[in-house]
């Protein structure tokens, strides 16, 4: 019923808004909601729309289309104002000196999908909804460090942080932390917030669309937001989200049926997207954010002799500890292979575990594209490895080089497994391969031994990445203290289990630096130790790949911000 | 009669606890996290603090005791709320998904529409021709129709759905371009052109889904034929000199259909728990792709109850099924039980 | 007290089966899948694990007769070897399952005080939803049986014990009715007379007794396993991706049907065969066994 009433209300502004835009420019691009639908399949369906309560990507950019932070990156990383009206910086004095406090100022005559008008309030109630105690709100972290905000008029908001912040651009920034309305919100707060279903199904925002009937894990509609403030936008006048399936179906319905106009995340073998593509419907765009698939050596003994102490500081590990036999298998990986095979357009060699943005790229380890089989072998040589016992194993005082490599049940990563194994028996190392259940390995149960951190193993993989456009917290996950181990549950960020006092510092460094061009300096010599400690062997940068029809006219690809970011300017191209 | 089945649901209503039970505690058991889908880039504080906003740090009794309390009590009441517009469960807490964040009924409730139409569909086509294929091969055992029918049913069952879905996906979708390969669940019928549209969507899940219904019923409808077209009195009708037809119709069949009915009595409850594999290569979300992501979330509320609805469904079709047992079979009245 | 059984059927069982033509095609066909994975090693030497990174997709050629998959292993290596586990676990679940379900139903036919309790249970496992009961097996004890069988040998067990433990049932219903009809026969009712104890009635007269309907259930109960082990594989709850078996290769080929056609035909065609296989041995048996089918 509601949505139909929505729906009327939006028509009868459709009629609206076209006359009075239409002295502005042609009636054919003026009218709002003029190219009808447009569909989008999201083969892991959203289950919610409040990403507060999420976390997951899928409902993310799902909520996107209906909820707007006050600043979010484009396609270059650039950081661009949205509700605000500009970026606050040092230059334009929206950051203090001693960049302590942020101030943001709202657009001026902004509305909610209701008419209502969106007020500072409203930016201050979401930081109270996120933080509020029993609530379990996934995104928190964007709003770590904030001490109060003020507000000293309904369109300004002032953020002051318990300590300077040389990135104050978090909160509120990008689809993570999107503005919530504090009159649909205000009795969800704390351990109320799951018992609002209606909101969390249909929140009230600013976006493009608003949100006519969802059904979780199935499908989403939205028809245009009759309050959105810019005229003539967007385009289609209905969005359909449906979930389901699989990244090959999907790609199929957009690239050879035609059913759907865009098709999201199509990780399937590269081969069989270019076939698909070739049929000539749609096409298929790429973009490349931070996400790196990446081997880990295990710097500690995993061995169950050593009881609960397995996989902990105390026991280092019996040969990944030596340097030169992390360089080998370093240097025995073809990654421009795995590439071909794994991920084609959706990945590109690195040898960088940060990969971008492009002022954080390390020009240092570019070497570890090429295969060396014939150095890795004299490495092993060099450092006393040789097959003493002829079984074909390597081995030193009694220690063989053979080791379980585990990662995660997927089809791409047991293909990677499988040739890493190979490349590595070239070089006289024995492999033993495993794979765990994803919801397991990436659980974080402490009663499980099988869980990523625990890291029951000599290598294993899986891929990482840091939120925005900001290294930081990302780099300061490789501090010493931040091992698991079975003090903190195995509750840590430094999988690797890697302790370096000099790493620490650089931590440290970075955290005090304010300007760029030192902090980038920071971040490439952090980034280099790790690399080149080959203790993090990076394989993959592993970008987003989607499709679109061809007649779909808007897209642009951004792999730092919801992929629909841009909605509102997406169109139905009219034929040539 | 009447006390036997009265003996049978009072027998049902321990059994069906000790099933919640059994279910509550495996499900208790298994590892996974609901937190396991989350990027990495989400910390283990955070984490932590998302599992306790959802209860799970609390002990395992007192969360079987409230599964039960919502389960009997509070989803009911909302239920008649619904139905009636009274607000009885108003104050009550809800099951609540761990995925969604919604009411775990409420979600159940959407997804049957889809699941009816689509699984329940398949399964009266293949009962529509299982029924005639197993009496006429029976009829004429040995027979060019019977061995053609026994091939074809036998072929249809062996091919794993998923092949045979993205088979049909290939052909008719991609190649032909007839039929949609997606279904849309929010289609309404409203009149002819829709209903058109709701049938062309239709058309190839019902098919992949129906080949194997049809494969099985066929299979043990000519078997039960065979059975009774070999009792004596069926020689006692030939002998009589009744037509072929009659005593096939008349004696054969008749008797046959009590296994027969039985077999698709039993059947039934596998309709509501859908069809996983089919629902999820034709994106039908019906209850079996509502189970198998719940499954993969780690939503043990939703898990749980999915599966011991299930289970309901299949304990009163048992019941069901021993009752027209009875009435249709004299013999067994007396001894109370089959 | 022998010469009140019933004449020993062997002989007659086999002449009409022989006269089955499909029953004997579908053994023919059997067992020359299951001698060519068994041998298969020797005559295909092949490792199916092997990657030939550059023979990626290939065609079929003389080194690889059915052509190599997207990381060039050898599509006929990894089909023997996959045969070979995907028998295996269609036999071993059948074991698992006809055991369970013949025990439940002889104890449930013979006495009468055990036969409500085990129907009951019967239903109850009838009810229990199997691929959820199986995805929390798999989780529950997966981790375990890989400690005591190798990574390998434990998802074998797993997965067998997973698929036996949830398709006992059906057996169970067919031998105990076969039973109570056997129970007030004349040989077993003077056996009893005579003294002779329950377990020696079962195992002289019941079970040889029942042995049609067990075979025939045990027939089908292959086929069965064979596809749930498919199914599971296509949902990742079975095998995992690098352990190829027949189900886990045409799942993961469905992927590239319209490209490379023959990766998927290879095993379906194969499971296909052997569930047709299986199903013409079934029906075989069953009108071979069936004494009033021979009176016509």
């Amino acid at each position: 019923m509601n949505f139909r009433r929505i729906r009327r209300l939006a028509m009868a502004f459709l009629t609206l808004a076209g006359t009075l835009a239409a002295p502005l420019a042609t009636a054919d691009e003026a009218q709002r909601g003029r190219d009808g639908q447009v569909s989008i399949l999201y083969w892991q369906a959203p289950s919610i729309l409040n990403p507060y309560l999420s976390g997951g990507t899928k409902d993310l950019e799902a909520a996107s289309l209906v909820l707007e932070p006050l600043a979010r990156f484009d396609e270059t990383g650039t950081l661009v104002p949205w509700l605000a009206e500009s970026v606050p910086s040092v230059e334009n004095g929206g950051v203090s000196g001693a960049r302590d406090t942020i101030t943001w100022v709202l657009r001026e005559g902004l509305e909610w999908s209701d008419g209502t008008p969106v007020t500072s309030a409203d930016v201050v109630f979401t930081w109270t909804y996120c933080i509020a105690e029993g609530g379990g709100c996934a995104l928190r972290e964007k709003f770590d460090g904030i001490a109060a905000i003020d507000t000293p008029d309904a369109r300004t908001i002032v953020i002051r942080f318990d300590a300077p912040r040389p990135n104050p651009h978090v909160a509120f920034v990008g689809a993570q932390s999107p503005i919530l309305q504090e009159a649909q919100f205000k009795d969800c707060l704390g351990p109320r917030a799951p018992t609002c279903t209606g909101a969390n199904f249909n929140p009230i925002g600013t976006g493009p669309f608003v949100v006519t009937d969802f059904r979780p894990n199935d499908v989403v509609q939205f028809a245009a937001n009759p309050h959105y403030r810019e005229p003539g936008k967007p385009a289609f006048s209905e969005v359909v989200i449906k979930g389901g399936g699989d990244a090959t179906a999907a790609a199929r319905a957009v690239l050879e049926t035609g059913e759907f106009d865009y098709a999201w995340n199509l990780q399937i073998d590269p081969h069989v997207l270019a076939n698909m593509a070739a049929a000539g419907r749609g096409q298929v765009v790429s973009a490349f954010g931070t996400l790196v698939e990446r081997v880990v050596l295990n710097q500690t003994n995993p061995d169950a002799a050593h009881g609960a102490r397995r996989s902990t500081l105390g026991h280092p590990h019996p040969f990944l500890s030596d340097p030169a036999v992390r360089q080998a298998l370093s240097l025995a990986i073809d990654r421009a292979l795995l590439v071909e095979i794994g991920y084609g357009p959706a990945g590109r060699i690195t040898c960088n575990l940060i990969p971008a943005p492009d002022i954080y790229v390390s020009q240092a380890n570019d070497g570890c594209a090429m295969q060396d089989l014939d150095r890795a072998r004299a490495l092993l040589d060099g450092a006393g490895w040789t097959d003493s016992d002829g079984d074909g194993v390597r081995d030193q005082d009694g220690v063989p080089l053979s080791l379980v490599f585990q990662t995660s049940t997927n089809a791409v990563r047991q293909d990677f497994q499988a040739l890493i194994k190979q490349w590595w028996s070239q070089i006289g190392v024995a492999t033993e391969l495993r794979n765990i259940d994803a919801s397991v390995f990436f659980g974080g149960d402490p009663g499980s031994p099988d869980t990523f951190q625990k890291f029951y193993a000599d290598a294993q993989m899986f891929a990482g990445a840091f939120d925005g456009t900001d290294p930081e917290s990302y780099l300061s996950s490789w501090r010493c203290d931040r091992i698991p181990t079975p003090e903190n549950q195995w509750q840590g960020s430094n999988i690797a289990r890697y302790c370096q006092p000099a790493y620490d510092a650089l931590v440290e460094d970075m955290r005090e630096a304010g300007d760029i061009e030192r902090r980038a300096e920071l971040a490439r010599a952090m980034n280099d130790m790790l690399v080149q400690d080959h203790v993090i062997l990076p394989l993959v940068n592993r970008g987003r790949v989607s499709a679109h029809a061809n007649d779909l006219g808007g897209v642009v690809l951004n792999p730092w911000d919801s992929e629909l970011w841009n909605i509102a300017d997406w169109h139905r191209k009219t034929a040539e | 009669m009447l006390s036997y089945a009265l003996r049978r649901l009072l027998f049902a209503v321990p059994a069906l606890l000790f099933i919640a039970l059994v279910l509550f505690a495996l499900l208790e058991l298994a590892p996974g996290d609901p937190m396991a889908q989350l990027p990495l880039t989400i910390p283990p504080e955070v984490r932590a603090d998302m599992r306790a906003a959802l209860g799970i740090g609390e002990s395992a009794h007192i969360r079987f005791g409230k599964w039960l309390w919502q389960l009997f009590a509070v989803e009911p009441m909302a239920l008649a709320d619904r139905a009636l517009g009274t607000d009885m469960a108003a104050d009550s807490q809800r099951m609540i998904s761990w995925q969604t964040r919604g009411p775990v009924m409420d979600t159940i409730i959407q997804r049957l529409p889809q699941t009816l139409w689509v699984v329940g569909m398949a399964y009266v086509v293949g009962v529509l021709i299982a029924l005639p294929v197993g009496v006429i091969s029976a009829c004429r055992q040995h027979s060019v129709f019977d061995q053609a029918g026994t091939f074809v049913t036998m072929v249809g069952y062996s091919v794993p759905p998923f092949f045979s879905g993205v088979l049909a996906i290939v052909i008719f979708s991609v190649q032909l371009g007839w039929l949609p390969s997606i279904y849309d669940t929010t289609h309404q019928v409203t009149d002819w052109h829709s209903f058109t549209v709701q049938l062309r969507q239709m058309v190839l899940p019902v098919m992949v889904l129906s080949l194997q219904t049809t494969a099985q019923l066929s299979r043990y409808t000519r078997a039960a034929m065979l059975d009774s077209l070999h009792q004596d009195y069926v020689r006692t009708a030939r002998a009589k000199g009744l037509s072929e037809t009659a005593v096939v119709l008349g004696h054969g069949l008749r008797n046959s259909l009590i296994p027969v009915v039985t077999v698709i009595a039993l059947g039934l409850p596998q309709v509501f728990g859908g069809a996983i594999i089919t629902e999820q290569i034709f994106k039908v979300n019906g209850l079996g792709q509502l189970l198998i992501t719940a499954i993969q979330a780690g939503d043990l509320p939703m898990v749980q109850t999915i599966t011991f609805l299930l289970a309901v469904m299949v304990v009163l079709a048992n019941i069901a099924a021993d009752l027209t047992y009875g009435l249709l079979d004299p013999r067994i009245r007396q001894e109370g039980r089959p | 007290m022998t010469l009140l059984s019933p004449p020993r059927p062997g002989h007659t069982v086999w002449r009409r089966f022989r006269r089955h033509r499909g029953a004997v095609a579908g053994a023919a066909v059997l067992g020359f899948l299951v001698l060519a994975v068994l041998l298969g090693p020797w005559l295909w030497s092949l490792d199916p694990t092997y990657i030939d990174v550059r023979a990626r997709s290939a065609g079929p050629s003389p080194a690889h007769p059915l052509g190599t998959d997207q990381l060039g292993r050898d599509m006929l290596a990894r089909l023997l070897a996959g045969g070979r586990v995907s028998i295996a676990v269609g036999l071993a679940a059948m074991a698992v399952s006809l055991g369970l379900g013949t025990l439940i139903g002889v104890l449930a036919g013979f006495f009468r005080r055990l036969d409500s309790l085990l129907m009951r249970l019967t239903d109850l496992f009838l009810a229990l939803p199997v691929i959820p009961l199986v995805l929390v097996a798999v989780m529950l004890f997966r981790e375990p049986l890989n400690h005591s069988f190798g990574p390998q040998a434990g998802i074998f067990v797993l997965v067998v014990l997973a698929i036996g433990l949830t398709s006992w049932m059906p057996t169970a219903r067919v031998v105990r009715g076969a039973v109570l009809e056997l129970k007030e026969r004349e040989f077993i009712l003077a056996a009893r007379g005579i003294g002779t104890p329950d377990a020696a009635i079962i195992t002289r007269h019941v079970l040889p007794n029942v042995a049609s309907p067990i075979l025939v259930s045990a027939a089908l109960g292959t086929a069965n396993a064979i596809l749930t082990e498919s199914a599971l594989s296509f949902l990742g709850l079975g095998f995992p991706p690098d352990f190829p078996t027949w189900g886990r290769l045409l799942s993961d080929a469905t992927v590239y049907l319209q490209d490379y056609p023959g990766r998927a035909l290879w095993p379906g065609g194969l499971i296909c065969l052997t569930v047709l296989g299986v199903n013409y041995l079934g029906d075989g048996l069953r009108d071979a066994f069936d004494i009033r089918g021979d009176a016509r």
